[in-house]
């Protein structure tokens, strides 16, 4: 076999060879085979001296073509089983993205505190002042400051906890009206959260600890329009923009005139369904312009100043808002009742 | 209160349906609780004559009624017990429909078709019914209809075969209002009459008080003498000649429309006088009078008085009774007694309308445990102006039933006559109040249609209100008569001019602050009851005399479980913690923010000491007592207390005596504060909470936290030189405690040591018994240079030297 010969078989060999190459391990021994320091192509470089100069110059110039073709291949084979391997890679590392994450677990704040917070934050929004009060309180602050009658049934035994004479746990919060009225100056926006109490045996509907939302404004010019168009605003931020309301009169001590707040029916729009028991409307609140006696305890200048209040059950909402069908679970507290609220 | 549709109507012309009559009325101040229609459901029942009664053969407790329906006769078995020959009653006929409920069963929607059937082999082609069984409350079937089927009264022999609605004239709607305490006098027909008539318009109609003839003289047959100021008026009328009977169908439909049971004609007519003005009234039988005298007066302390129900009362001094010449008759305004009581032979009758101050009858109510239609009357207040027409009305009542004759002339003691008051009330205000424009005419309209007179003229109105209506005392009450009757609807909405910043406390800020972050680590709040169980402290295993145990008292607890206040939260935590690990939820990080309470001991009359607490309470597999540690760590900071340390607690009963800690931080003026406590429940306390599990709590005080806590921001610029970073083994005794080996390290005032981080303890084969190996990490960093090995070197070799002398620390290889 001439070297002629013998670099043709190379250029055939080579090229079947790396072409049937699958790996890049392959691959490296085959470059070694043709192209190495011992190589098929280096060895007939080597056998080259034995050639004419007319030979040496063909054949060397065809044995660099052919090497370059050779490199070529190499190349350009092993960037294509490169490239083939990370595909490969890529797809054996295929995960199921289905799979649960690593467990982050944030906790969540009562439903009670969500829904103080939430209509704190409306409150908030209009410059209401944040104003809290104690759970134990005077029966001056709880009732005779509230314009409450001496002989009104909700001061019995039955119906509010005592811890003296005149010491009682505070049965609404309005007792931070008179607090405030007593503390501050006028005018004022206030609203106040908290517990609390009341002597109802617990049930599906009643817990002798609750909580409420009271509200205050005292300034000049406060009337009964912007009363409702207060909580107007309110119950469209609670519940929703659709949300109407509807001002019934009624009867407390310590507004004149008096009214309560229903709602309608967020579930159903005010057709009538089970949340609203078919009238279309929800007792939400109760409200009402300042009785003057109330101010005075403030030595409020009741001819100047006029004002609006409100009161609202925070379990209520919370119930009516979640659909929540006893107020014991808010005392329960079942983590898998809780962390529904997330 | 509960309304006949119907009877109102004598009372006032109402031009609307029902529901319109309601959600008017609802609009005006009288909310409604339910409206429910009467007779309806009624399909196909007949009125019938019972024209004979034979016995069963094959049952003692069945009859065989033969019923006369005009054009035909029907056989009906029946197992009612007063079923007589010539009783007028309600036929359910094969094939009728009744709303039911059947006796003994449950409601069924859309009511109960009876159909023809047999009892014990004889047919019975249809039943006899009760009023319950038509869709009346069984509280207001007749009183001798009670417990059997209805016995109609008169005598209905040209209506026999009718449609039993048709001839009963039964169709009716029961309203039930809700009557604030404000308006007593809406108590009765008259007052929701006048309502109506404010409401929708229309005159109301008064009743009719006068009687055609009269005979004798009252003061012959009796004498009253008041001797107590809490009776305001006595007025008491005589009729003679009575004679019992059951009322006409007419005054009985009307009665149990408005809720009331038919007893008989005398007592029917004092519960309709009553539901008509708003005013009780009570009969007496004259033979039990003794001496012919009324004394109104106040009980012997300890008396024994058995009222009408046949119950025995005990009596105090300060309750009003009305009495003959010798012995209690009646409790004044709540119930009259057994010993005077109007009986089917009763002839000469004492019939009393009286007024007694409020509070006397609900405080006697109250006493003896014993509410009536009557007191629940007297205890809201009722216009004494009353008594008289009341009386009168009886009277009248009394001649159209023709229950006997009356007795010419009234006893009359009225000593000061109640009169209204006059009360100036300004246009000008009403409309700043309200933020309206009404005008003064359409003011004294609304006024006028509330029975007020009014006078004046200009900004001011002098407006008498009607003597029933006792809430109009002052200007504002009538802003919201003018409010009401205006329709708080027809009010515009507007928002308060805004001059007000909003603003919180800062104790409401940090308890935001800590619930925001520890719901971040993962914790879910919780609430729980402000008030607890004294033994409580029992169960967290504290001492006799522990602070914990300072309760303020309920006076009027629900039960013992809720009878103090709470003086520290980590027992409701743990109760908390307990339900949950027993319905078996596997890991549980929660906390509360609360108050607790403490006793007043400086002034037992001020009010108790009111603080804020946290509790944190966790258990699972990964929870440890540094996991909760690590919590209070980042917890703190946020809450603006930068430095502070945990110190071992060996004596506080709720915890592990070997894994307590105190927190600890040092105030301004270098004195130790207490924030808190932490630690790994104690195995018997955890043992008491049926918790068998490890459990981690804490409890946080939130006060001295908040009086201490500094929330500013104080920024150093980022290093600008490399640092340098050691580890180191070291080998030291069991008791060495970690926070005193890092204290010894960072108090050797090297500046350059800016950090040493605890990262490993190692306990085992490598090292002796009673020692351990801990292995800390160094950070040593120069502000202004980059440090050299041997600038570093010579500072962490006098650290390691003072390790070993303080605490005999060897480097472990």
């Amino acid at each position: 076999m001439n070297m002629q010969e013998m670099l043709n078989n190379i250029k055939e060999e080579s090229k079947i060879k790396l072409e049937g190459a699958t790996s890049l391990k392959t691959m490296e021994e085959l470059r070694i085979k043709f192209l190495g320091k011992k190589g098929m192509l280096t060895d007939i470089l080597k056998n080259m001296g034995k050639l004419s100069p007319e030979e040496k110059k063909t054949l060397g110039r065809e044995a660099n073509l052919i090497k370059r073709d050779i490199e070529a291949l190499i190349n350009a084979r092993v960037d294509m089983l490169k490239k083939a391997e990370k595909e490969a890679r890529l797809q054996r590392e295929a995960i199921d993205v289905t799979e649960p994450g690593v467990a982050i677990s944030l906790g969540t704040k009562h439903p009670i505190s969500q829904v103080i917070d939430e209509v704190l934050e409306i409150f908030q929004e209009m410059g209401y002042e944040v104003i809290e009060g104690p759970l134990v309180d005077t029966v001056f602050n709880a009732f005779d400051g509230l314009n409450s009658p001496k002989t009104h049934p909700s001061r019995d035994l039955t119906d509010t906890f005592y811890i003296g004479k005149d010491i009682c746990l505070r049965p609404h919060t309005s007792t931070v009206e008179i607090r405030t009225l007593k503390d501050k100056p006028v005018p004022f926006k206030m609203i106040s959260p908290g517990r609390c109490f009341r002597c109802d045996t617990p049930d599906a509907t009643h817990s002798p600890m609750f909580h409420q939302i009271e509200g205050m404004v005292v300034d000049e010019g406060i009337t009964m329009a912007d009363l409702k168009g207060t909580l107007d605003m309110m119950a469209k931020r609670l519940f929703g923009p659709e949300t109407k309301t509807k001002f019934r009169p009624h009867h407390f001590p310590f507004t004149e005139p008096s009214a309560e707040m229903d709602v309608s029916c967020f579930k159903c729009g005010g057709k009538g369904c089970n949340v609203c028991k078919g009238s279309g409307w929800i007792e939400i609140l109760g409200c009402g312009m300042t009785h003057p006696n109330v101010h005075s305890v403030g030595d409020v200048d009741t001819e100047k100043f006029t004002g609006f209040a409100f009161g609202m059950g925070v379990e209520r909402i919370a119930m009516l808002k979640y659909g929540i069908e006893d107020i014991r679970h808010f005392y329960e507290n079942d983590m898998r009742f809780i962390e529904q609220f997330k | 209160m509960l309304v006949s549709w119907n009877w109102l109507k004598d009372y006032i012309d109402i031009n609307v349906g029902v529901e319109e009559f309601c959600d008017r009325l609802i609009m005006s101040g009288s909310n409604l609780e339910t409206c429910t229609p009467v007779g309806a459901g009624i399909k196909g029942v007949k009125l019938g004559r019972i024209d004979k009664i034979e016995k069963h053969p094959n049952a003692d407790k069945l009859v065989i009624c033969q019923i006369n329906l005009g054009n035909e006769t029907v056989q009906i078995v029946t197992g009612a017990p007063n079923v007589f020959e010539g009783a007028f009653v309600p036929v359910c006929v094969d094939g009728s429909i009744i709303p039911g409920p059947l006796h003994g069963q449950p409601k069924q929607e859309g009511g109960v078709k009876i159909t023809k059937g047999q009892l014990r082999g004889v047919d019975s082609f249809g039943m006899l019914c009760s009023a319950g069984e038509l869709g009346f409350d069984e509280k207001v079937a007749p009183l001798i209809s009670k417990d059997g089927i209805w016995i109609l009264e008169g005598d209905w022999s040209h209506k026999l075969g009718a449609e039993l609605t048709e001839a009963l004239e039964l169709e009716d709607y029961t309203i039930d209002f809700e009557i604030t305490p404000n308006r007593p006098d809406c108590l009765s027909m008259l007052g929701m009459a006048r309502e109506t008539s404010a409401t929708l318009g229309g005159e109301v109609k008064y009743p009719e008080t006068a009687c055609k003839e009269t005979v004798d003289d009252v003061n012959d047959y009796l004498q009253v003498e008041v001797k107590s100021d809490l009776c305001t008026r006595y007025t008491a009328r005589v009729i003679k000649d009575v004679k019992i009977a059951q009322s006409p169908w007419w005054f009985q439909k009307k009665l149990m429309s408005a809720g009331m049971r038919p007893i008989n004609n005398i007592v029917d007519i004092t519960n309709f006088v009553m539901m008509e003005y708003g005013q009780p009234l009570h009969a007496f039988d004259i033979r039990n009078i003794e001496g012919g005298k009324i004394v109104v007066d106040t009980a012997d302390a300890g008396e024994k008085f058995t009222t009408l129900d046949g119950k025995e009362r005990t009596l105090t001094e300060d309750m009003l009774m009305i009495k003959d010449s010798k012995k209690s008759i009646a409790l004044a305004g709540v119930m009259g007694g057994l010993n005077s009581e109007v009986l089917d032979d009763t002839n000469v009758i004492v019939l009393e309308s009286a007024n007694f101050i409020g509070s006397s009858v609900r405080k006697t109510s109250k006493t003896i445990g014993l509410r009536t239609e009557a007191s629940g009357r007297y205890e809201k207040g009722i216009d004494p102006n009353l008594c008289h027409d009341a009386a009168d009305r009886f009277c009248n009542l009394v001649e159209l039933l023709e229950a006997g004759t009356i007795v010419g002339g009234a006893i009359d003691i009225y000593k000061s006559v109640y009169e209204a008051k006059k009360v100036d009330v300004r246009v000008s205000r009403i409309n700043k109040v309200l933020g309206t424009d009404i005008s003064r005419e359409d003011m004294e309209k609304i006024l006028k249609s509330l029975e007020c007179q009014v006078s004046g003229e200009g900004d001011v109105m002098s407006v008498t209100p009607p003597t029933v209506r006792q809430d109009l005392l002052a200007e504002v009450d009538f802003v919201e008569e003018i409010a009401r009757i205006y329709g708080y609807d027809n009010l515009p909405m507007t928002l308060p001019a805004g001059r007000h910043i909003t603003a919180q406390s800062k104790s409401r800020r940090l308890r935001g602050i800590a619930a925001d972050a520890l719901c971040a680590m993962g914790a879910n709040e919780i609430q729980t009851f402000s008030f607890v169980s004294p033994s409580q402290i029992d169960k967290i295993n504290l001492d006799e005399d522990s602070i914990e145990r300072a309760f303020v008292k309920l006076i009027n607890p629900l039960g013992e479980d809720t009878s103090v206040m709470r003086t520290v939260l980590t027992p409701s935590m743990l109760e908390v913690l307990s339900r949950n690990f027993n319905r078996n939820v596997e890991n549980v990080r929660a906390f509360e923010i609360g108050t607790t309470f403490m006793d007043n001991f400086i002034d037992p009359n001020a009010l108790p000491f009111e603080d804020f607490s946290l509790s944190i309470g966790v258990y699972g597999e990964n929870e440890n007592f540094f996991t909760l540690k690590g919590m209070i760590s980042a917890l703190l900071p946020k809450l603006g207390i930068k430095k502070f340390e945990f110190v071992a607690e060996k004596e506080y009963g709720l915890y592990h005596p070997g894994r307590c800690a105190k927190i600890v931080t040092d105030a301004d003026n270098g004195e130790q504060v207490e924030l808190g406590i932490m630690g790994e429940v104690h195995p018997d306390v955890a043992e008491n909470y049926q918790l068998d599990t490890r459990v981690y709590c804490a409890e946080l005080m939130l006060d001295p936290i908040e009086e201490l806590s500094d929330r500013e921001i104080h920024y150093h610029q980022p290093p600008k030189y490399p640092s340098t970073s050691r580890d180191i083994a070291l080998l030291v005794d069991e008791a060495v405690a970690a926070a005193d080996l890092k204290k010894a390290m960072l108090g050797q005032g090297h500046e350059i040591l800016r950090t040493v981080k605890l990262f490993d303890i190692y306990r085992g084969e490598q090292v002796d018994t009673g020692k351990k190996s801990m292995a800390f990490n160094l950070t040593y960093r120069h502000d202004d240079k980059t440090l050299t090995d041997s600038e570093v070197e010579v500072v962490h070799n006098d650290i390691l030297k003072v390790l070993k002398d303080k605490f005999n620390a060897t480097l472990r290889d």
